[in-house]
Order: C-alpha cells, then sequence, then structure tokens
C-alpha cells in the first residue's frame, strides 16, 4: 500500500471520525435526521478538509507556531464561507436542512484536529489525501446513522417512503434516536473488529500508553503519567547503578593499588 | 467437622427476604389494579398486561443466553418490569407497541447497562417515555367503555370541572393500572405491611406534590381540585410502585425524603406550567438520573467516625 492509498485507508476504517476517533459529534447527532442530509453534511466537510489540509501543509513552513491555530481558523473560515456560498447558490434545500450546521463547519474538530495533527507536519499532497480519506470516513459515518434515522423514524429510503406511517417510530428522528443508532453502531463495528484503534487489532502505536484504546479506561494521561513515571524511575535506577558500578571499580582500583605497595 | 470449619464473612445474620420474594411482592401488590384494568377496559387490556410480561421475559432471556451471561428470569424482575409496563399503557394500544416497549426496557435500558440493579433508570417507565415521544397520538388516546374522551387531568387543565369519587373509584379513562385509586392504594398497603417499600418516597412525594398544587394551582385553597390532581393521572401510582423502585431510588433515608420533594416539585411543575396535563414518568426518569447525587450529599456518618467539623 503505498503512501496515498494508505491515508485513505486510514480515513475511512482505521481511524474513521465518527466511529473510532470520535470526532465531530455535533454534526454527527445533528443533521442525521436523514440520509441525504448525512451525506449533503459529510460532502461538504470534506470539501472544506480537502482544501484546508492541503493549504495548511503547504503554509506550514510560514506560519509561527505561537499563532497557528488562529491562522488555521481563518483559512479554514475562508473554505467555509466559499462552501456554504456556493451550497446556498446551487442547492438551497440542502442548504435549508443543515442551516447552521454549514457555517458551524469552521469549528468541526476533525478540521483543526487533522491540522494540528496532520497537515501541520506533512506534504501538501499526503495531507490532501489525508483530508479526502478523513472526509469519506465521516461521509460514511453521517450516511449509515442518517440511514438507519431515516428508515426507522421517518420509514423511509433516501426520501423513498417504504414503511407506512403507523408505523414510523418518531424518536429516531429526534435527538435521543441520533444516540441511540451512533451507539448501536460503534458497538457494530467495535464486535466486527474492522482493525481499528479502538479495539486492540491494530498495530501497537508509538505512544506511550501503547495506543491500547480498547482496553484504556479514558485515563490515557494517567497512564501516560504512569509510563513515564517508571521509565523515570528506570534511568534513575540504572544511573545509580553504574554509580555504585564505577565506586566500586575505583573502590578495586585503589585496594590492587595498595596492595602492590605492600608487596 | 468439615461443618465446624465453615468460615463466612460478614454479614453472618440473614433474612430469608430475596431478590425474588420482594419481586413477587411488589407482582401481588399490582394485581388489584391490573385486575381493576381488565375489568373496566375488557379483554384487550388483558392481552396487552399478558402480552407485555411475555415480551419482558422472552427478551431477558434472549439477551441472557445471547451474551452468555446467568439467565436471571426467575428472578421476576423482568415480569414487574413488564407489569408496569403494560399498567402504564392505554387500554386500546396496536399490541406490537407494548412489544416494542418491552423489549426498549429490558434490552436497551436494563440489560445494556449490566442487568439488575445497574440500570440508572426505571426500565418501564423509560420504556413508556419512549413509546411517548415516539407515538404521541396512540399513547394519549384514552377509551372508555368504546368513547374516547380526555382524561380528568386533561379537563382540569383546560379549566373544566370533574368528579373526584369517580377518581378515586377508576370510573374514568386512562391507562389500564393508573384509574383506580382505591385499588392501587390496597397494593401500596400490602406491600407497606410487607415491608417492601417503606412510606418515605411516596409521603415526602405526594406532601411536597399537594404544597406544590395549593401554592401554585392557581385555585387558592381548593381541597376538591388538589384531590383531583391527586386522584388523577399516574400520580398514586407513580408514587408508591414507580418512585420506590429499589435500583433508582436513593437508600439513604434522607436522600429518599429529598428525592420525593424533587419528584413532587418537578410533577408539580409539569403539570401546572408544563406543555401536557400529566408529568409524574418525566418527573420519576428525571429524578432517576439524580439518584447518584442525592446519595452522595446526604450519605449517613459511619458508626465511630468523627463527625466533621463545621
Amino acid at each position: 500500500m503505498n503512501k496515498y492509498t494508505e491515508r485513505l485507508y486510514n480515513g475511512i476504517v482505521k481511524e474513521n471520525p465518527t466511529f473510532i476517533l470520535m470526532l465531530g459529534m455535533c454534526p454527527t447527532l445533528a443533521v442525521t435526521t436523514s440520509a441525504m442530509n448525512g451525506i449533503g453534511m459529510g460532502l461538504s466537510t470534506t470539501a472544506v478538509l480537502i482544501f484546508s489540509n492541503a493549504i495548511i501543509a503547504a503554509m506550514r513552513k510560514i506560519i509561527p507556531d505561537r499563532v497557528r491555530i488562529p491562522a488555521f481558523i481563518v483559512i479554514v473560515a475562508s473554505l467555509v464561507t466559499i462552501v456554504q456560498l456556493l451550497i446556498q447558490g446551487f442547492l438551497p434545500a440542502l442548504d435549508s436542512a443543515l442551516g447552521i450546521y454549514i457555517p458551524l463547519i469552521v469549528v468541526n474538530c476533525i478540521i483543526l484536529g487533522r491540522a494540528e495533527s496532520y497537515a501541520s507536519k506533512n506534504d501538501a499532497i499526503s495531507s490532501a489525501f489525508d483530508g479526502i480519506g478523513m472526509g469519506l470516513g465521516f461521509t460514511v459515518g453521517l450516511t449509515a446513522i442518517g440511514i438507519f434515522r431515516e428508515l426507522l423514524g421517518s420509514g423511509s429510503f433516501f426520501g423513498i417512503s417504504i414503511i407506512p406511517e403507523e408505523y414510523h417510530i418518531a424518536i429516531f428522528v429526534l435527538a435521543p434516536g441520533a444516540f441511540f443508532v451512533l451507539a448501536m453502531l460503534t458497538a457494530l463495528q467495535n464486535k466486527f473488529k474492522l482493525p481499528s484503534a479502538t479495539n486492540g487489532s491494530a498495530k501497537q502505536s508509538k505512544l506511550a500508553c501503547g495506543g491500547d484504546c480498547m482496553h484504556c479506561s479514558g485515563s490515557s494521561c494517567m497512564s501516560n503519567h504512569e509510563i513515564l513515571e517508571t521509565r523515570k524511575r528506570q534511568a534513575e535506577e540504572e544511573a545509580l547503578e553504574k554509580k555504585k558500578a564505577a565506586l566500586a571499580a575505583k573502590e578495586a582500583e585503589l585496594k590492587a593499588a595498595t596492595e602492590k605497595k605492600e608487596s | 467437622m468439615s461443618r465446624l470449619l465453615n468460615v463466612s464473612s460478614s454479614p453472618h445474620v440473614r433474612d430469608t427476604v430475596t431478590t425474588k420474594s420482594i419481586m413477587y411482592d411488589v407482582l401481588i401488590a399490582m394485581l388489584p389494579a391490573a385486575a381493576f384494568g381488565v375489568y373496566q377496559f375488557g379483554f384487550h387490556a388483558l392481552l396487552v398486561l399478558i402480552e407485555t410480561m411475555a415480551v419482558c421475559v422472552i427478551s431477558e432471556y434472549v439477551f441472557e443466553k445471547a451474551l452468555g451471561r446467568p439467565v436471571t428470569i426467575a428472578d421476576g424482575s423482568a415480569l414487574v418490569t413488564g407489569m408496569i409496563l403494560a399498567l402504564n399503557m392505554p387500554p386500546d394500544i396496536p399490541v406490537w407497541m407494548p412489544a416494542l416497549g418491552g423489549v426498549f426496557a429490558i434490552i436497551i435500558v436494563k440489560q445494556l447497562y449490566g442487568g439488575l440493579g445497574q440500570n440508572f433508570m426505571n426500565p418501564a417507565l423509560a420504556a413508556r417515555c419512549f413509546l411517548l415521544i415516539s407515538f404521541t397520538g396512540k399513547m394519549t388516546t384514552f377509551t372508555l367503555d368504546g368513547v374516547s374522551g380526555a382524561t380528568p387531568l386533561a379537563v382540569l387543565k383546560s379549566g373544566g370541572s370533574v368528579d373526584v369519587a369517580a377518581m378515586f373509584l377508576g370510573r374514568i379513562p386512562g391507562t389500564i393500572g393508573e384509574v383506580s385509586v382505591v385499588a392501587l392504594l390496597i397494593g401500596a398497603a400490602y406491600m407497606l405491611v410487607k415491608k417492601v417499600i417503606t412510606i418515605r418516597i411516596p409521603a415526602a412525594y405526594i406532601l411536597t406534590f399537594s404544597v406544590f398544587v395549593l401554592l401554585f394551582g392557581g385555585h387558592g385553597f381548593d381541597l376538591n381540585y388538589l384531590a383531583a390532581h391527586l386522584c388523577g393521572g399516574g400520580l398514586i401510582f407513580g408514587a408508591f410502585f414507580m418512585a420506590t423502585d429499589y435500583v433508582t431510588s436513593p437508600l439513604t433515608p434522607n436522600g429518599q425524603i429529598l428525592f420525593g420533594v424533587l419528584l413532587g416539585c418537578l410533577t408539580g411543575l409539569f403539570r401546572l406550567f408544563g406543555g401536557s396535563a400529566e408529568g409524574v414518568s418525566y418527573a420519576i426518569i428525571l429524578s432517576n438520573i439524580v439518584v447518584p447525587l442525592i446519595e452522595k450529599v446526604t450519605l449517613p456518618k459511619a458508626f465511630g467516625k468523627e463527625a466533621k467539623k463545621s
């Protein structure tokens, strides 16, 4: 697998932003009332993500480290404005369905998270591919949630009505339904063990905590801290041991010298 | 010899009360209300009762088998959940709705959180609210003798007058189990005598609610209005049978009183100022959520510990 397809696989499966990284929960829970909304939101985010990643990666050497977050925000906000105007112009129905959540893409943590953790450290082309991967992963997540909520809550599939109105379980198009569906799909993904960071089948990462999110009860900082402490202690012990060995050697030398003298 | 060396940890004095005996006591206590519901609403009510209880037990069995957990259907907790849920259903509900509610109560609310003793809100009430939000129309259509009409609480809310004596006996439209205050009080008395529940939560709940209604009801000191509010809706059923659920109510005595006061205030708030006429279910599940906090602030001082310096 080359560098670029690896980025795509990473974004869609291994570090899927919705089901594994659990990022961007606000649009995930709010706009997935239908499959179409999920796709719309996912693709708008993807568009912003590709360009923001590429631009930030290209500018990473000239953005001073101290002001990088404001600089990222300015870039992302400009892109979101462009996307918003395009959606208003060409897809007015989608615009009215998504409403405030389009401008809110600016503060979507997937975008800032990728800028901070990937684009600011890698070249423009791999960053763009990272953006495509993450964006498609987000789109897949939102669409899956949207399909289930639409089917159960309003009895239709991509707008085609298939269940009579009598049997619609309205709670699924309301907020609690979003939580139910998201939790169930995440549980399924963990059960089927697509290799990901949360179910232990991914390779060990270089993080101090071992990157084992499945067996970590959310206290990664604590375990990181513990591991660092252990390493510190080990280093101290080693230093002490060395010191002792050096002292012993010196003593032996001294002893040998005195013995020589005596003889 | 080996009997003499039987080493066990404390407590050494044990009662014969078990989860099972408590659950069956609760079931017996609900029988008068269920019988009255069946008598008043006819065969369909009986069907809903049996079906909901069966669905609850079967979903508990299937889920525990599927996950390889010990099967706990014999302790009767699923039966109690099913019965409470069925008694909370309007009499002419389509039969598949309580079944869906039963599956939701047992699998989502109870088993996914770890089974009996682990659920953070009353499974039957959570399922009732699930159904109420999902199928508002069907869940709020109450018929009596083939005529659908507003419940006394709805009449009260829109400013009409109601017959308190009929409400006390149960000749009113409502859910299967909540209509007859007499039958519910018989069951409650049975539970109090058997010491299955203490009076703290129901008493604090009903007293607080009465004070709230007298203060904010807008009718002054009108005992007739107060009596209608006490007998109407699920207040008595909720206070004695649902708020006192062991798993989702505080263990500490002071906590139980605080819990009752909170329930009373919330129910009053929902009934008098809320959008719908009834508010007992939402009040109870909301209060269920704050139970851990209540227990934390009302933790009694352990024997032998020094009092906190103030």
